[in-house]
């Protein structure tokens, strides 16, 4: 077992290493490391930062799976752009692949089957790319469902939080420009499904589409100008965010879970030198190899399949990749709404789902944080993690948005899931449109009542230990289970969180009769914050430990009684047991 | 899948299924025909023993003299012609076991002698397209620039229904177009003339049989090349991103949970 190392406490705040006085070591050390070490101080931020703690749970590397993934996005982004021609121009192509021999083309189509066929490991390049760009999204989606769930967005993370934000959209971005570049059916039909987007927009759409467009679609510019956008704009900005999302990682340093020994002003974890750094690298090595096995095995985005774009042509099972399945599925599903005031057509139908849930979607990630700090009033610092089950207000609010996704990006495969098993178009359709509002809210009372069981589990595995499966007679021909205390240190996992009471409603007037200003408490807001503490199982106080302890003197196995070694809680040596 | 579909596509099949079309439209003669000293039924004995065939198997639905059964949903037969009745049946979708939305494709019970009997007795109800020769549809000796251009008119003509590569689409109502990966070249043929079900007919006018030939041509060597990897069912990006989630953060998450497991050894 390895010792966790604990990184004490160090006020954030403009603590700069010491100024070093040219020591006797360092002189001697004349070398380049000296040298450097004279002007910058690298060996005591080299001291410090390698000996920064990272906790060790799987959760933790969704984000490193993103990062990992960027990183040969970038590696494969570049060998691509060696070849790659972003232009619209028309030629008849002449390549190697057979079954488009003599087919008029874009350059940019013509390009990427030329890399595909042509260009040596082209194809697996394109497929490692094109698979990195799935996995980027998913591990960014994933890795922030994992910092809503466990509350990790709370003070002082916001900033992170709406950084978060900012690359999953632009991720979005990013990938759809590089799905348009090769100027396939899907790529087209893509653009296509966008172009009506724009146009979607009230009053301006039209000229916006001509803005964007350069004239009317398709036109001759669209792919040169998301070839900027790919390769330099927002990849630009990714890196800049993703630099500053680190950068505050850094900063504020690793949140963790509750258990013995971790506390609000430390972080239990390994070291980053030596073994975080080997299993961080193993790591980027596996996330590597995994990305490259499924570019060599499994096919993915096979352009020569779809032909070129042409907009008399439009294929069954065009959809965009998954991460704009949601918007895809939402305008799959909506009914036919337009209306038509003057000489203008405001076509709800495709505004709503495409404009509307995109923006509803990142607004409310956005905002989440600050909605949630309003409501609870809660404005401390959180350095440990919540369990899932001690929010669950939040925890069921998550779930519910899961489930709208879900049901909206299932909508966006409408035709898969009609033909794979074997199910009606149409049914589906009218399914989906109840499931999208009745799904999310059976959601949200389904998660809360599980949390709140465990809450209860946990309170009664606090109280009374673990059921131990033993059934006991007693002289009196009664039977009752024998329970196994519980470890001190299990005890103390099961109890750290704190509960907040709810907002009351301040009064208008204080006690003298004056009209108070400065900040109030709302009638809405209490009762939000009522809402929000409503229903939880409160923990059991130390009085009410004790009196467990004592309730039944002829169960002697049942009080809740240090574990033998365990000994002081916050001696941070054991880990708790409940991993 | 790959394989077995390009064993279907061998060249021996396409001779098979030439000597089985020639057998068809040519030569119930030799089979029906044990004796040398029994003559040969004439085209009106066949059509006679086409409307036997027809009361027994077909009549429930269709009616009688082929006018259809509004009660069972069942068209008019008049005028769709003998490839109509050869495609429905050699694919199994005729009989009909019961009226539902779509008649299933199944393995077909018939002879082809029975079979060209019901075409000829229907094709006498009135005039249609008529069941194509070899030399119609047989896909062999075609340019790859010609064979790229039956690509475009596939994907211009088809795919809308049946996807990019034939993997098969939904429809609207719980009908489908199915997938086109064990289609023979007979059937498209065929398909694309009579229009089976919700597809439209794509009459000789619109795309010549120059063109179908091209077209079945692709579809063959369409199928019958590699794919680079898995294919994942050929259904484009839900496939694609099912498996992104469940192989690559699946499995990532996997290695994660090992990775941070693994104790470090002092
Ligand atoms: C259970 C009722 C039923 C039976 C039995 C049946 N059919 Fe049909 N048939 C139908 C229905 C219903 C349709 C329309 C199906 C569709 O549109 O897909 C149809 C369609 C057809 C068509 C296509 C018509 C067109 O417009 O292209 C042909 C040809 C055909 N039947 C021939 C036959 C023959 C030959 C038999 C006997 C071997 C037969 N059917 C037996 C119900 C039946
Ligand atoms: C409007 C959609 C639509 C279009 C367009 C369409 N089909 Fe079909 N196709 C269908 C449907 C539906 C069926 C199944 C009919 C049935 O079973 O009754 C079908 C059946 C077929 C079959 C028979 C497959 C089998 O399993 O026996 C072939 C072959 C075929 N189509 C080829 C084509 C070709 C080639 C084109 C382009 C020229 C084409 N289709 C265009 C909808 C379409
Ligand atoms: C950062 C996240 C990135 C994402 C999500 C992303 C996504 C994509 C996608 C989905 C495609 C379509 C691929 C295909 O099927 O062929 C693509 C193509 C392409 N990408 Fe990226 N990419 C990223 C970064 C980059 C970078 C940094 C570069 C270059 C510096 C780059 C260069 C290209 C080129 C040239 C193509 C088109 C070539 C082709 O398809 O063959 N990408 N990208």
């Amino acid at each position: 077992m390895a010792k966790p190392t604990t990184v004490d406490p160090e006020v954030p705040q403009g603590q700069r290493p010491q100024r070093a006085e040219p020591s006797v070591a360092a002189t001697a050390a004349a070398g380049s490391v000296g040298w450097v070490d004279d002007r910058v101080p690298v060996s005591s931020i080299a001291r410090k930062g390698l000996r920064k703690a990272f906790p060790d749970h799987w959760s933790f590397l969704l984000g490193e799976i993103a990062l990992y993934t960027f990183i040969i996005l970038l590696l494969t982004g570049v060998f691509l752009t060696i070849w790659f021609k972003p232009s619209m121009a028309e030629v008849e192509y002449e390549g190697s692949y057979a079954l488009m021999r003599g087919i008029p083309m874009s350059e940019a189509f013509a390009s990427t089957l030329s890399i595909s066929f042509d260009v040596r490991g082209g194809l697996l390049i394109r497929q490692i790319h094109h698979w990195a760009a799935m996995l980027f999204v998913a591990a960014m989606t994933a890795h922030m469902l994992r910092v809503f769930f466990t509350g990790a967005f709370r003070k002082p993370r916001e900033l992170n939080w709406l950084i978060g934000v900012g690359l999953l959209s632009i991720g979005l971005v990013e990938g759809f420009a590089g799905y348009s570049l090769p100027d396939d059916l899907l790529s087209g039909t893509g653009l296509r499904f966008v172009d009506g987007l724009v146009r979607s927009i009230p009053i301006i759409g039209t000229w916006a589409e001509f803005f964007v467009f350069g004239g009317e679609f398709p036109g001759e510019l669209v792919i040169p100008r998301l070839y900027m956008v790919h390769i330099l704009l927002v990849p630009g900005i990714l890196l800049a965010l993703v630099s500053a999302h680190m950068a505050l990682l850094v900063y504020h340093k690793h949140t963790h879970f509750p258990g013995p020994g971790r506390k609000q002003t430390n972080v239990v974890g390994q070291a980053l030198f030596p073994v975080y750094m080997a299993k961080a690298g193993g790591f980027f090595f596996i996330v590597f190899g995994v990305t490259i096995l499924m570019g060599a095995l499994m096919q993915i985005n096979p352009v020569w399949l779809y032909g070129p774009y042409n907009p008399a042509q439009v294929t069954a099972g065009s959809q965009p990749d998954w991460y704009m399945g949601f918007v895809e599925g939402a305008i799959r599903i909506i009914p036919n709404w337009e209306t038509h005031i003057l000489s203008t057509t405001w076509s709800w139908n495709i505004f709503l789902p495409g404009v509307g849930l995109m923006g509803l979607l990142f607004t409310g990630l956005a905002l989440y944080p600050f909605i949630e700090a309003w409501i609870t009033g809660d404005k401390a610092e959180h350095h440990i993690l919540d369990r899932p089950r001690n929010a669950p207000n939040r925890t069921a609010l998550g779930v519910a948005g899961m489930t709208a996704y879900g049901l909206f990006w299932l909508s966006g495969g409408n035709d898969i899931l009609a033909t794979q098993f074997g199910l009606s178009l149409n049914a589906i359709t009218v399914f989906m449109r109840v499931a999208v509002f009745v799904g999310p809210v059976i959601a949200f009372i389904v998660t809360k009542r599980i949390c709140l069981s465990l809450q209860r589990r946990d309170r009664e595995r606090v109280l009374h230990g673990s059921s131990s499966g033993i059934l006991v007679r007693r002289p009196d021909g009664g039977y009752t289970e024998a329970h196994a205390p519980i470890t001190q240190a299990e005890a103390f996992t099961l109890t750290q969180h704190t509960e907040l009471p709810a907002l009351e409603v301040s009064e208008t007037t204080d006690q003298h009769g004056v009209k108070r200003t400065g900040k109030r408490t709302s009638r809405l807001r209490a009762r939000l914050s009522r809402w929000y503490a409503h229903g939880r199982v409160p923990k059991p106080t130390a009085q009410e430990i004790a009196d467990a302890g004592h309730h039944g003197e002829d169960e002697a196995d049942h009080a809740v009684e240090p574990a033998a070694g365990t000994g002081e809680l916050t001696s941070s040596g054991e880990p708790a047991s409940t991993h | 899948m790959r394989s077995l579909t390009s064993r279907r596509h061998h060249k021996a099949a396409r001779l098979l299924l030439v000597a089985v079309a020639l057998l068809v439209t040519g030569g119930i003669y030799a089979v029906v025909s044990p004796a040398a000293s029994v003559a040969a039924p004439t085209p009106e004995e066949t059509i006679a023993r086409g409307k036997e065939l027809f009361a027994v198997s077909c009549a429930s639905c269709h009616g009688l003299n082929g006018e259809g059964l509004a009660s069972q949903g069942a068209p008019s037969l008049v005028g769709v012609g003998a490839a109509a009745v050869d495609f429905q049946m050699r694919t199994g979708r005729m009989p009909m076991a019961n009226p539902l939305v779509q008649a299933p494709g199944k393995t077909n019970p018939f002879t082809p002698e029975e079979i060209a009997a019901i075409s000829l007795y229907v094709a006498s109800l009135g005039d249609g397209p008529a069941i194509p020769d070899p030399d119609q549809y047989d896909p062999s000796g075609l340019s790859p620039e010609e064979v790229a251009v039956g690509g475009d008119l596939f994907r211009t003509n088809c795919s809308a229904c049946h996807n990019f590569q034939g993997s098969g689409g939904a429809l609207p109502n719980g009908k489908v177009a199915p997938p086109l990966l064990d289609a023979e070249p007979i059937d498209i043929h065929e398909a694309m003339r009579t229009g089976p079900g919700e597809m439209p007919v794509f009459a000789d006018q619109a795309i010549p049989d120059k063109d179908v030939k091209a077209m079945i041509a692709y579809l063959d060597q369409v199928h019958a090349e590699p794919s680079a990897g898995l294919s994942l069912g050929g259904l484009g990006p839900v496939s694609e991103g099912f498996w992104a989630w469940v192989v690559g953060i699946g499995g990532l998450v996997l290695f994660a949970m090992w990775i941070t497991k693994k104790a470090a050894r002092r």
